[in-house]
């Protein structure tokens, strides 16, 4: 079966004052219908740009999406007309940002926003419009739906607002959903409710999810594949059971062990990643965690490590090492 | 890791209340209720010792630190810091006690001038108490706090704007450290960075702690930076305490339905785990502190909730030794 995405080779850039950008710099990734894929990285590892990027989304000037192919059931959307693409958006494709608070109107009513969506992509009355509303409202776990319909954004709590962008997401039956940092905003016991109404919804409605995340905890409980990215590149990707398990870059290894554990007592000192993610404008040859890496060798400065064969079956690191890093992956 | 029991307490809090008010009217503004952000808080913190205080948002533990840093004056209660009830002292008491009581706050972003140097951002404080007044040595313990928190001294001139968040947070510290404080209030200090500088900042906060004998107050929703950080854990929900253990009893015994809730709603970075670990969240949101339930304040949220827990407010109890829990259904 052809996935139901296939992004390939794709570059995302900025021109900015000192330089230009290079937010995305050539990732490829597919994933399955009704999959559950993670893509996991620190600010500034170019996750959200190119999650934005699949949708077309990114603000042009400054930015451009400056290369690659995005296969969506059948269609590059790099290809699409401006028209074809809103279309896509909020229909095949639905949306789930971060902050509720500022990815809704505030001067609109809730139901206005989710009638608003299916008239644009449905057509249709506004009675069957609304019908369809209160049945959203009730699937993402809202009572009492037809006052909340007449409720603004800023009457409900950013749970309760989280619950309404998933109703939108899901209003038009789409076959893939992007959530940007979905639960980041929220308390914890609000991020388990509003992370298990997605899994229930997405398998349930058999709809594929991209989950875009700084957490290795929601990686580790909700996705089946996962996409590590730093400076713009995946640098491992592969099931979230190899890659908690078994990494093979030396970035996931000192990832998962930067974070302390809520489940065993506390063994010894954190050990960090010393440094900092590097300037994205001056970028050169190599590998970009080699200035971090305690694995660096000579050919790490001449090139950039391909994403090849690691590991487990399906597992994919861009590490001349990857190899020799089996053992250093399982202590971690 | 544990103290003694017996380690003296540097700071005893006894039935502190801090409450808002809220009004309504533009000319006669009515009082038509409170916030209770904090409502009857007892706790001990001893000297030396990292307790942490956790709770979701509006649990009242940022008010709790901002009263026990004199930010705010509290509406009841008493605030006994190394013998001396603080909670009332007028302001020029108050310029005394802030060498001995320092912060870091979450965002070092907004926390540091943008138009003032790192240098004078961390001498600032003792310019203000009047601590190394020779501006020569002022500069030269400037340069040390900064080697302390990982920076190079020449930092000093450079403006926050030039660095990264894990670089301004150090400064935040060194400031903090300025006054050579023995308490610190870390509030969400590690919050807002990444997870590899966020590592950076835990280690050097414990080398600190360590090196000056430091007694933290931290303040964080993370548990899992608690759970590694701290020896003594206080959960918060609605402006009280609901439970109070050593931390790896909190987290590995928890014993009041919400600390129960809040450490199911955490996901473990391990696919193995959490395919084993069967998963309900708890229902509903924290109700409005302004009108919180009768009774226990979690009663409608929680799954073992009798009838009397509407009526009655249970107070702290110590169900096993140094396991404190405001449960009358925990045992």
């Amino acid at each position: 079966m052809a996935p139901l995405l296939e992004v390939k080779d794709l570059y995302t850039e900025f021109r900015t004052g000192v330089g230009v950008v290079r937010a995305v710099d050539g990732i490829s990734y597919t994933v399955e219908p009704g999959e559950t894929v993670a893509i996991v990285g620190e600010s500034g590892s170019g996750k959200s740009v190119s999650a934005l990027s699949l949708l077309r989304l990114i603000p042009d000037p400054p930015g451009q999406i400056s290369g690659g192919e995005i296969w969506f059931a059948g269609r590059d959307l790099m290809t699409l007309s401006e028209e074809e693409m809103r279309q896509i958006r909020g229909g095949d494709i639905g949306m789930v940002f971060q902050e509720p608070m500022t990815s809704l109107n505030p001067v609109l009513t809730i139901g206005r926003q989710i009638t608003e969506t299916i008239e644009q992509h449905r057509g249709g009355d506004v009675a069957a419009a609304q019908r369809r509303a209160i049945e959203l409202l009730g699937l993402v776990g809202i009572a009492d739906a037809e006052r909340r319909l007449r409720q603004y954004p800023h009457q409900l709590s950013g749970g309760m607002r989280q619950r309404v962008m998933i109703a939108i997401a899901l209003a038009c039956d789409p076959k893939l959903i992007i959530a940007d940092e979905p639960t980041t905003a929220l308390d914890v016991t609000i991020q388990a409710q509003i992370l298990e109404l997605m899994q229930e919804l997405t398998r349930r409605l058999g709809v594929a999810l991209i989950v875009i995340t700084h957490n290795l905890g929601v990686v580790a409980r909700y996705a089946q594949r996962v996409n590590v990215m730093y400076a713009g590149r995946i640098v491992e990707s592969g099931s979230a059971a190899a890659l908690y398990h078994n990494p093979r870059h030396p970035y996931t290894i000192a990832l998962l062990r930067s974070v302390p554990r809520l489940d065993r007592p506390r063994q010894s000192r954190l050990d960090p990643i010393d440094g900092a993610p590097p300037d994205l404008t001056r970028l050169d040859l190599g590998c970009s965690f080699r200035a971090r890496c305690r694995f660096a060798i000579e050919k790490c400065a001449a090139a950039k490590p391909p994403l090849l064969p690691a590991g487990a079956p399906g597992q994919l690191s861009a590490c001349f090492r990857s190899h020799d890093l089996a053992l250093a992956g399982q202590a971690a | 890791m544990t103290l003694a029991d017996n380690a003296p307490p540097l700071l005893e809090l006894r039935g502190l209340r801090m409450h808002f008010p809220v009004t309504e009217g533009m000319i006669a503004r009515r009082h038509i209720g409170d916030v209770k952000a904090v409502d009857g808080v007892d706790l001990t913190i001893r000297r030396g010792e990292t307790l942490g205080l956790v709770g979701e948002s509006g649990c009242g533990k940022t008010t709790m630190g901002r009263c026990i840093l004199r930010l705010e004056k509290p509406t009841a209660g008493e605030i006994r810091y190394d013998g001396v009830d603080i909670a009332r002292l007028g302001r020029k008491e108050l310029v005394a006690l802030r060498r001995r009581i320092q912060v870091i706050f979450q965002d070092p972003y907004s926390s540091l001038n943008p138009r003032q140097k790192v240098g004078s951002i961390i001498a600032e404080p003792m310019k203000v108490h009047g601590v190394e007044p020779d501006p020569a040595r002022r500069t030269a313990r400037v340069h040390e706090l900064l080697s302390l928190c990982g920076l190079n001294p020449n930092f000093a001139d450079r403006y926050p704007h030039e660095m990264s968040g894990g670089q301004r947070q150090r400064v935040g510290i060194a400031r903090a450290l300025a006054l050579e404080p023995e308490f610190i209030v870390c509030d969400e200090a590690v919050s807002a960075l990444d997870v590899s500088i966020q590592a950076q900042i835990i280690n050097l906060l414990e080398d600190l702690r360590d090196k000056f004998n430091l007694t933290y107050l931290f303040i964080a929703h993370d548990l899992s930076v608690v759970r590694h950080l701290c020896q003594r854990v206080a959960v918060m929900y609605l402006g009280r305490v609901v439970e109070l253990a050593d931390c790896d009893e909190l987290f590995d015994n928890p014993l009041h339905p919400y600390t129960q809730a809040l450490l199911a709603a955490v996901p473990v970075p391990d696919p193995t785990v959490e395919a084993g670990r069967a998963f309900r969240p708890v229902a509903g949101e924290v109700p409005s502190p302004i009108n919180p339930p009768s009774g226990c304040v979690f009663h409608p949220r929680c799954p073992i909730a009798v009838t009397a827990c509407k009526e009655v407010r249970p107070d702290l109890r110590e169900i096993r030794p140094s396991h404190w829990v405001a449960c009358s259904q925990a045992n």
